[in-house]
């Protein structure tokens, strides 16, 4: 055991002397976060829109302050008509026009009938969807409830949509989970594949098989300490989630860790495999980015969804690990199911970390045949 | 007998050599390594005695390497027999490795930390009380003259003293044998003469010594040198004998006329 504390000791001051190890630890997760969570913000906020309202009497007023004051939207220009909507557009100043046309509230008043036309930017057409979506949710509701009551209207159906778990839509909600794979994978299997191929690399490696210790206190002692700062790490990021980006946790807070934990246990022997088949250091980066961190990107469900994927790689997708967790926490933490429901995702997390242990062995073996 | 450079330093050997009057201390017989149909060592047997320095020597790829780490437990054998400190490497791996200390080629301390940190590390790994590692620490650090880089990293130290501290801290646990595996690679004759001081102290000290190197010169620094050739051990003798056996005038000739002689 105090072998084993000095290996800890050991291994602690080469992290803490290595200001790229403590970046990538300390500084990362908190800077990817706020990244994903403030800047890349797919979410709709303060979009400047120009208003053509050729009425100008109370309810395209009133429209239009719903819309500013909905949050989604600023009034970035009111047009008169026969001004270029184009033009507006091509400066780039909005990306929404709402134009109103003649005798709106008469109309309206007179055929339950007007016209309003929603102009959106489809260079982005991601964003213009979203614009417009929103728009005509706004004005929909709006004339619905203020000016159609007291009209009957034949066989009319309403439909009422609700964004169950995440009524906001917010983003955050989505990277949170996604992050927190992403930074996990990073630090545990990343950190610790580059670790031990490093002693490979200097030759320390074979001075500490050729001492007492044992193989196994060799690897655990390498492990351990990224073991405690992924821990430390997915208790920061879950922190950061709820307290700044108000992300709930509905479900079971030692359950939600539990799970992480697990995650944490196959990034760390998936890193271990990869030590064993790198000869240095660079190796370990390269086989630790391309083959774990792109596909946790890309293919884990987290950047772009898996259903919309060609199948090849929808099936590729299977063997992503972070694919499953965060299947696992997006339940517990959104909505708040318990180990009923992840039972199937857990238990592929447990044997993709037996199976990597199981690699592992083999590999050592071989190596030292 | 040997009359080799032993007089430079004042070092005389303890063991008649070869005669196999001393304490054997490892002991190999009929040692096979394959990596699958190449044979890297080749129905190896010798015996190394106590207190003498064993040269290993080879070309690169001769299988001096391969023989080494079978003796650290660091690899195993295909077949036979070898026992290293009493202790068979087969069945007793942990009570070999207590008893040996293991020096790579690419010298093996940890350059983020000082010099205190790696000794106190090692000393952890070989279970060291802290109190007999502070006096030995500091007799050590004493007699290298590098009592002021006690807390220096020992990336920030020279080629030279990095070899002797990672010799010293090899040897710190006082092992039966110590294996040093092409130790003074990339240094100059002069500072390598100076490693070798550390070598002859240590077997003055009763520590065994197995080196492996390509260096001729320090061939003849060596009590007994065996020379391997394609994964065979061609000649084993003092460096002396060798030199009247080949009628040579240096180990290099030595050397060069059984390369020729196996071609």
């Amino acid at each position: 055991m105090k072998q084993f504390i000095g290996f800890l000791k050991k291994e602690f001051l080469h992290i803490f002397r290595d200001p790229r190890t403590m970046m990538i630890i300390f500084l990362l997760p908190i800077v990817q976060l706020l990244l994903f969570g403030k800047v890349i913000n797919t979410d709709i906020q303060n979009s400047r829109i120009a208003i053509l309202d050729q009425s100008h009497d109370n309810t395209t007023r009133e429209i239009t302050s719903k819309l500013v004051s909905s949050g989604y939207f600023v009034l970035g220009e009111e047009l008169m008509p026969g001004d270029d909507v184009e033009d507006v557009f091509r400066k780039g100043k909005v990306k929404m026009v709402v134009t109103f046309g003649p005798e709106f509230e008469k109309s309206l008043e007179r055929d339950g009938k007007a016209e309003v036309q929603l102009l959106a930017d489809a260079s982005d057409p991601n964003t213009a969807r979203i614009l417009t979506n929103y728009a005509s949710g706004i004005i929909n509701d709006y004339v619905k409830k203020e000016k159609l009551q007291n009209l009957q209207l034949p066989n009319q159906i309403n439909t009422e949509v609700r964004m169950l778990y995440n009524e906001g839509l917010k983003s955050v909600y989505m990277f949170v989970p996604g992050l927190m794979a992403m930074i996990l994978m990073l630090i545990s299997a990343m950190m610790t594949s580059i670790s031990i191929s490093k002693e490979k690399e200097l030759g320390t490696m074979e001075v500490l098989l050729a001492s007492p210790l044992k193989p196994i206190q060799i690897v655990l002692g390498k492990v351990t300490p990224y073991l405690l700062l992924s821990f430390i790490n997915a208790l920061t990021i879950i922190l950061i989630g709820v307290l700044l980006f108000g992300v709930p946790i509905k479900g079971s807070f030692v359950f939600l860790m539990a799970e992480s934990f697990l995650f944490i246990m196959m990034a760390l022997s998936l890193g271990i495999l990869i030590s064993t088949i790198a000869p240095n250091q660079m190796v370990a980066m390269f086989i630790s980015l391309l083959a774990l961190m792109l596909p946790t990107v890309l293919l884990s469900g987290f950047m772009f969804p898996i259903e919309n994927m060609p199948w090849p790689l929808q099936i590729l997708s299977h063997a992503m690990p972070p694919r499953w967790f965060i299947v696992i926490i997006k339940n517990i933490m959104l909505k708040g199911t318990g180990i009923l429901f992840v039972w199937k995702e857990t238990l592929i997390l447990m044997f993709m970390t037996f199976v990597f242990i199981a690699l592992s062995i083999k590999n050592f073996k071989i190596r030292l045949e | 007998m040997s009359k080799n450079k032993s007089q430079d330093t004042g070092f005389l050997p303890p063991l008649s050599e070869g005669a196999g009057g001393g304490l054997k201390v490892i002991t190999v017989r009929n040692l096979v390594k394959k990596f699958g149909s190449f044979v890297a060592n080749d129905h190896l047997n010798f015996d190394v005695y106590q207190g003498e320095i064993f040269g290993f020597l080879g070309a690169n790829g001769a299988g001096k390497t391969t023989a080494m780490k079978i003796l650290c437990g660091l690899s195993s054998p295909t077949s036979g027999e070898a026992k290293v400190a009493g202790f068979d490497i087969y069945k007793e791996t942990e009570k070999v490795k207590r008893n040996i200390g293991y020096m790579s080629q690419k010298f093996s301390l940890y350059e983020d930390l000082t010099v205190a940190e790696n000794i106190r590390f090692f000393s952890g790994v070989y279970g060291i009380s802290p109190a007999d590692r502070k006096e030995k620490q500091d007799k050590l650090l004493k007699d290298l003259g590098l009592e002021s880089a006690k807390d220096s990293l020992i990336g920030s130290l020279p080629l030279g003293w990095k070899q002797k501290l990672a010799f010293s801290v090899a040897i710190f646990h006082d092992p039966k044998i110590v294996f040093l595996d092409e130790p003074t690679g990339g240094v100059d004759p002069i500072t390598r003469r100076k490693f070798w001081d550390l070598i002859y102290e240590a077997a003055d000290r009763g520590i065994t010594v197995f080196v492996t190197t390509h260096y001729m010169d320090e061939a003849e620094y060596c009590n007994r040198v065996s020379i391997m050739n394609a994964g065979r051990i061609e000649a084993l003798d003092t460096p002396e004998n060798l030199k009247k056996q080949y009628s040579a005038k240096n180990m290099d000739e030595v050397f060069l006329k059984i390369a020729r002689n196996v071609e």
